[in-house]
């Protein structure tokens, strides 16, 4: 085992350079200059242009700025934003738990109904459940996150008021960040009603941010639940005279979720994605909508920086789903 | 960063009134978040809303609904004969705000005035101020005595004052800011800021709340209303109205055009409304054949039809623009006739200035802006207008950044569609900047440079006196339609939905968002 996970330990470092230099690439591909942008309709004198140039650092080779990006990630500095001056590594973290907590909620709410769901389509194969739960998983699917995040807000805030409309928790609640985790720290500020309010605030958006992650592990695990039961274990199973929700709970499902894991652990980019767009829609205070702020500003220190922490999150994700595979089936862990 | 005091104070919120002491809280539902707290190194609207409107005073101030500058921290000024020296009064007492890393032993005074100044002479971020061209400007500041602050201008300016307004002109405490130098900490500036302004900056949570509470010692008798003020950021148009229709915000700043209409009809709601102090227009290069030749300049602007414009780009919110500065503005001459709209005759000047088979381009911006909400298609609409007088027209665009780069050109091909919001109410900061001499190759975008009308512009820049400054920018406009360097399009309308229970609050032309006289009727 600890080989296995050795081994996955060393594909990180090439991927991580790898990213790095896309990361940084990438805001300099992007037309528009930063000190020009930030100037808009004003506009600014030559001279003035060049002090700025000189003091962002812009005239230097494209290499040594590399380089010092580079170096300074070792050192666990990742530069300060062209806008805030404040280090991208503390705006990072001051905001990446409300992140979290969000789309813990989504692949828990996406987990608890993707999978049975998966299970009961599968089971009822053809059968009007089947199809049922399948074309509500393609309109979930191909739901656009924006649209159906705003009919959710006029629905259930607006109409029928059970929800709050947007934030993180109400106003009236203020408290200290501990954790910067909502639902542990309204619980710590012992104020009455706090940890309510946040979880009202927490239902809508993990809702809509849930909402495709669910159909593509419903579709998954429904899928690879067909290929497990048409084994020749699952009929033994059966005639051994086990309950049909033994043999579907256990025997097929432990089987069939190596590659509903798989998807899982994909999805956690999808849903970084879709926070973007939740967190705006929901006013959610997370990395989503400062990546696209500074993304706008040409703010090259936190594109750069922000698109690096993203991605080294998605490969630890990967790298921990990759040794659940070890866990759940051993014959991976040997090879 | 939390202080346990104001923790009595934010219970009270939003209808849930107490008994006896019912705290108000105003709650405004911000579009965006600020880039920081220090407002002389920024230029958006949305940081200063933050910052210089609620937290800091200037030595001058607008009036609060107009353009007019009146007295702030300082009492009163006098300028010299010869208009290069302004000789400010500071007001006597007033005291900085503290929090817990400061407490100020001194009320403001004139070496607060000049650190604020001479910071921004130096080295550094400072945006606002090198745009307004102030280093230039400022020759020296003087302390005169601990109330008397005397700025030597290096060239008689008249909109000096209406500068002194401005966000970047914000007082800072210089015994906060050596404070925080010694500690180590020169940061703090722009992340816990300390003021002189109606609000105390308690607390930002990033991209989620500000929280501030009433300046209990605030030098203007009765002000703020309410005891504290929380700006709830809320980015989405749609999601902001969905807030303020369920009660969890008072105010709110730029609806959806297409939202305004059940506004008007929701009884909760008020829709106040005022002219934008900005304007869109179309600037042809005026160094380029044929639209060198006035007459085809104003041939072309004939064909526009601008009633259908402000009918699809503004959903019928808007205002025909017929001069380069808004009607809100001092000066504007109201006496000018916009060209009518008539394609036949712009079609028969077209053809007495010799101009046969025209092809030309448009530049179409590619962000939003309230002069110009979607460029592309208002470049589509005149681009049907053109080839009805039998021109063809290409449209292009490019990313913004390239779009304003490339658009400064002496040589650009084409007419660029562009805008410009006022920064300190004052004429100036229009014709000069957009249409002056020096300004072309770079804010003059129509590359225009015009004897007569820059001569008035100049001329305007050296007399105080606002009447008869007055005088020479409406004879400057007569030039400028006689000229036709653009075509004038439209000034926006500024949209502010705010519940039935706020009183007090006044639009500001300039843009702002002020809540220093804003009151909640809580029954």
């Amino acid at each position: 085992m600890l080989k296995f996970a050795l081994s996955r330990l060393g594909t990180f470092v090439p991927t991580f350079l790898g990213v790095a230099l896309i990361s940084f690439a990438f805001i300099r591909v992007l037309p528009g200059d930063p000190i020009i942008v930030m100037a808009g309709e004003r506009g600014l004198s030559e001279a003035r242009y060049e002090e700025l140039r000189q003091q962002y650092g812009f005239n230097d080779p494209l290499w040594v700025q590399f380089w010092d990006y580079l170096t300074g990630i070792l050192r666990g500095d990742l530069g300060e934003s062209f806008v805030t001056n404040r280090p991208v590594w503390d705006e990072f973290f001051s905001l990446f738990p409300a992140t979290v907590e969000l789309s813990l909620c989504a692949i828990i709410i996406a987990i608890a109904l993707g999978i049975p769901a998966g299970v009961i389509a599968a089971v009822n194969r053809g059968k009007f459940f089947d199809r049922a739960l399948m074309s509500t998983a393609l309109i979930g699917y191909s739901m656009p996150i924006f649209w159906w995040a705003l009919l959710l807000i006029i629905v259930f805030s607006g109409n029928l008021g059970w929800t709050p409309v947007s934030g993180r928790i109400g106003l009236l609640y203020y408290f200290d960040d501990v954790t910067g985790f909502m639902l542990i720290d309204s619980l710590l500020s012992g104020q009455d009603g706090a940890f309510g309010s946040a979880v009202s605030h927490l239902i809508l958006p993990s809702i809509a941010l849930s909402t495709i992650p669910l159909a593509v592990i419903a579709r998954q695990t429904r899928s690879a639940m067909l290929e497990v039961l048409s084994e020749d274990y699952i009929r033994t199973a059966r005639a051994k005279g086990l309950s049909p929700g033994r043999v579907n709970g256990v025997h097929a499902l432990r089987n069939a979720m190596i590659p509903v894991i798989t998807v899982i652990g994909l999805s956690v980019g999808t849903l970084l994605a879709g926070a973007i767009l939740t967190e705006t829609i929901f006013s959610w205070p997370g990395i989503g909508k400062w990546m696209v702020d500074s993304i706008f500003r040409r703010d090259y220190p936190v594109v750069q920086g922000g698109l690096l922490m993203i991605a080294v999150i998605v490969m630890i994700v990967n790298l921990f789903v990759d040794l659940m595979y070890g866990l759940i089936n051993p014959k991976i862990r040997k090879r | 960063m939390i202080y346990r005091t104001s923790l009595a104070a934010s219970a009270l919120l939003l209808g849930m009134v107490g008994a006896a002491h019912a705290q108000q809280t105003l709650v405004y539902c911000s579009e965006g978040s600020p880039e920081g707290f220090d407002p002389a190194l920024y230029t958006a609207g949305t940081t200063f809303d933050a910052s210089s409107h609620t937290v800091y005073n200037q030595l001058a101030e607008f009036e609060t609904g107009t353009t007019n500058v009146v007295p702030g921290l300082a009492e009163s000024w006098e300028v010299s004969d010869d208009g290069t020296s302004y000789t400010f009064t500071l007001r006597e007492g007033v005291q900085f705000h503290s929090n817990d890393q400061f407490t100020p032993s001194r009320p403001m005074n004139a070496d607060d005035v000049i650190y604020t100044f001479e910071r921004q002479q130096g080295e550094g971020s400072w945006e606002y101020y090198n745009a307004m061209s102030m280093p230039d400007l400022i020759e020296s500041i003087e302390k005169v005595d601990d109330m008397t602050v005397r700025f030597n201008l290096t060239r008689p300016e008249a909109p000096f004052i209406a500068n002194m307004a401005m966000d970047f002109a914000s007082i800072v405490s210089k015994e906060y800011a050596d404070q925080m130098e010694e500690a180590g900490t020169p940061g703090a500036l722009n992340q816990r800021p300390i003021g002189t302004g109606p609000f105390v900056f308690e607390d930002y949570q990033t991209d989620a709340v500000i929280r501030y509470i009433k300046n209990e010692d605030y030098w203007k008798e009765g002000e703020p209303k309410v005891d504290n003020l929380v700006f709830a950021i809320t980015p989405d148009a749609s999601v902001r109205l969905q807030r303020l229709q369920a009660g969890e915000c008072h105010v709110m700043p730029y609806p959806n055009p297409a939202d305004i209409d059940s506004i008007q009809s929701n009884t909760d709601l008020e829709m106040l409304q005022q002219e934008g102090l900005n304007v869109g227009y179309l600037a042809y290069n005026t160094t380029q054949e044929p639209f060198d030749d006035p007459q085809v300049r104003r041939a072309l602007n004939m064909a526009i039809d601008k009633e259908g414009i402000i009918d699809v780009i503004f959903q019928g919110y808007g205002e025909i623009a017929k001069n380069p500065i808004p009607p809100t503005m001092w000066g504007y001459n109201d006496s000018i006739e916009d060209d009518p709209y008539d394609p036949e005759q712009a079609r028969q000047m077209l053809a007495d200035a010799g101009v046969e088979d025209l092809s030309m381009r448009i530049w179409a911006m590619p962000v939003q802006r309230p002069y110009n909400p979607n460029a592309r298609r208002m470049a589509e609409l005149i681009q049907e207008d053109f080839s009805e007088v039998g021109v063809d027209v290409e449209i292009v665009s490019y990313e913004w950044g390239e779009y304003l780069e490339r658009s400064r050109a002496e040589d650009r091909d084409g007419a660029v569609l562009l805008g410009w919001t006022g920064d300190n109410g004052d004429p100036d900061n229009f014709l000069a900047v957009l249409l002056g001499c020096d300004a072309v190759g770079n804010s003059n975008r129509a590359q225009w440079c015009n004897e007569e009308f820059d001569g008035l512009v100049q001329e305007a820049k050296t007399i105080s006196d606002q009447s008869e400054r007055a005088k020479l920018y409406e004879e400057a406009q007569v030039v400028f339609k006689d000229q036709a360097p653009w075509a004038t399009i439209a000034h926006s309308v500024v949209f502010m939905p705010i519940r039935s229970e706020v009183e007090g609050y006044i639009i500001h032309p300039l843009g702002g968002h002020l809540f220093d006289t804003v009151s909640l009727n809580q029954e």
